[in-house]
């Protein structure tokens, strides 16, 4: 069924489609559509799910980790200021490695207050062991919320599917809602191996000494190696069900690209055209799109930029007395490798600022001109 | 690719009028992308709605600069907005008022339709007779003078998007759609 659905209604039909049992939420612009939907479709019983009202972001993630402790497949969704809130309980989440899938719809932290688009909420989140990824349109928005639960059920961590405050999650346009059918053959009910049960009582997250903490940890580190390609092989059996193919990149026309643009969320479509007409005139460039953030998928990234002479890439965020957050993490893929491109890094697009064609053309001239790259990240679109 | 802005106050509609647009160019074989101006909404205040429409996957992401088309909502919105900034040459000005063409000399280089919006949604009893509710009517305006879709196709769509008075919204489309006064020649 295709239906035109704003990019949170499509998070909502996801996490619907995905037969959750448990949703705990608080609301917050720009987010607030996605529970409310979900809240309408469990007040109409066409979701069978126990929907709970909570006072915080951090009781909507506590009482996540303690639904899906139970063997119950949880949701929950928030943005900005509300992701910070849960900073604490994210970690918890990962390192009890309970795989509840969360929207974050990326939007600038306060102050100066803005509820525009702004990468930097989750990505401050790199380190708390979940999953990530950055799409690029409502569909993906949908489909990647399925595909979430069945990465984060094989690999037992928590995924977070981030995309663009208003750019998509107040902006309508065609989505295609698979059949229930379908997605239940996909996607089957939960089956936890561990989960708190009455009739075979276990105790969970005790105490833990250090001869046995860095093992624990180990393995944590290594389910996010695992989450790799379980990322690219689930992105491949959904196209097989559905028609279309994910994975923890997409490269498009690099093969023989000497320059390639690396880009995330919703600025991915802009540069397709920025590709498409550059090709047409006969420059010999590429797209890479960075869907996975964490785990960093560093071998794609570096199959893709190996011989290529230039890698632009774009970040709307910023690690403050850094730089552009993407391209610090891919300079860090390629380093000690050889024959790779030199990286410029630009920042732009933040607080909702439009990330237009003419930008990224812009950007594609400048770094074209035969200049070394810059010692510091780029600021493009800066009033004087 | 043709782009359409709405200019609305809060309140009136400008997004659902977009959305319903939308809904009924999809129908019709279109992709579409509608989608608020990326702002707060308050009540009474100058808001903007976008739509694109085209044969392909629209990949653009930004707002709307240079429209094919606009829509006003309220008229009053003219004294206080540059309400044509950007409009291409030619295109469609949709205007809800009481006046005819003739009243808008200053947009020579545009086409006019004229539409009371405001007394057909009051005569349906859509909204109120002070704050009548104007959307689903510019909507069937929009159809006869853009002929970029269907009356039948917004009428549907309204249907579908229509929290209330389903039957009274779509009836109201139909009324701007045979009542809007066209000025189909620009006349500079």
């Amino acid at each position: 069924m295709k239906k035109v659905l704003m990019g949170n209604h499509a998070a909502s039909w996801g996490a619907r489609l995905s037969k959750v049992k448990m949703i705990a939420a608080y609301p917050i612009t720009p987010q607030t559509h996605i529970v409310e939907e979900l809240s309408e479709m469990c007040g109409d019983g066409s979701l069978d799910a126990k929907f709970l009202k909570v006072e915080s972001e951090h009781s909507a993630m506590a009482s996540v980790i303690s639904s899906q402790s139970t063997g119950v497949r949880s949701f929950t969704a928030t943005s900005a200021n509300g992701l910070a809130l849960m900073h604490e309980l994210l970690h918890w989440a990962a390192g009890a490695r309970l795989p509840i899938v969360m929207v974050n719809v990326n939007r600038a932290l306060a102050p100066g207050w803005n509820i525009w688009v702004d990468q930097g909420d989750s990505l401050s989140q790199r380190d708390t062991g979940w999953v990530q990824l950055y799409v690029e349109d409502n569909q993906e928005v949908l489909d990647s919320v399925i595909q979430g639960y069945r990465i984060a059920e094989q690999v037992n961590l928590p995924v977070m599917i981030c995309y663009d405050a208003f750019i998509l999650s107040h902006t309508y346009e065609p989505v295609d809602i698979p059949d229930q059918d379908l997605v239940d053959k996909w996607l089957p009910g939960y089956q936890p191996e561990h989960y708190l049960n009455p009739e075979k009582p276990s105790a969970f997250n005790g105490l833990v000494m250090p001869d046995n903490y860095m093992e624990i940890r180990y393995k944590l580190h290594m389910a996010h190696e695992r989450a790799k390609s379980v990322t690219n092989e689930v992105g491949q059996s959904f196209g097989e069900t559905f028609g279309r193919y994910y994975g923890a990149v997409e490269a498009v026309e690099c093969d023989d690209a000497e320059m390639v643009i690396a880009i995330s969320s919703s600025a991915t479509s802009p540069a397709r055209l920025v590709i498409r007409e550059l090709r047409d005139k006969g420059m010999k460039i590429g797209l890479l799109k960075m869907r996975m953030f964490r785990p960093f998928p560093t071998e794609e990234v570096r199959a893709v930029l190996k011989g290529k002479s230039k890698a632009v890439v774009i970040d709307r965020n910023c690690s403050w007395g850094k730089g552009g957050i993407f391209a610090d993490e891919i300079k860090g893929a390629i380093s000690n490798q050889e024959d790779m491109p030199a990286i410029y890094s630009y920042i732009t697009g933040l607080g909702g600022r439009s990330i237009t064609p003419d930008l990224i053309h812009e950007i594609v001239t400048e770094v074209e001109s035969g200049e070394p790259p810059a010692e510091l990240s780029v600021w493009k679109g800066l009033k004087q | 690719m043709i782009e359409i802005r709405i200019h609305g106050r809060g309140g009136q509609g400008s997004v659902i009028a977009s959305k319903i647009m939308a809904v009924a160019l999809f129908s019709e074989g279109k992709w579409v992308q509608s989608f608020p101006k990326f702002g707060v909404e308050r009540r009474g205040a100058p808001v903007e709605a976008f739509l694109r429409l085209d044969q392909d996957k629209i990949l653009i992401r930004s707002e709307i600069e240079a429209p094919d088309h606009i829509v006003i909502l309220d008229a009053t919105l003219m004294e206080v907005t540059d309400v044509t900034s950007g409009l291409k040459k030619g295109g469609w000005i949709i205007i809800n008022t009481h006046g005819s063409p003739e009243d808008f000399p200053d947009f020579k280089d545009f086409k006019i339709g004229c539409v009371d919006a405001s007394r057909i949604a009051a005569d349906h009893r859509l909204g109120s007779r002070s704050a009548p509710i104007v959307n689903t009517a510019i909507c069937g305006a929009f159809a006869r003078a853009t002929e970029l879709v269907g009356i039948d196709s917004i009428c549907n769509a309204i249907r579908e998007e229509a929290p209330i008075k389903p039957e009274e919204n779509a009836q109201a489309a139909k009324d701007a759609f045979e009542a809007i006064h066209l000025a189909e020649t620009p006349s500079n």
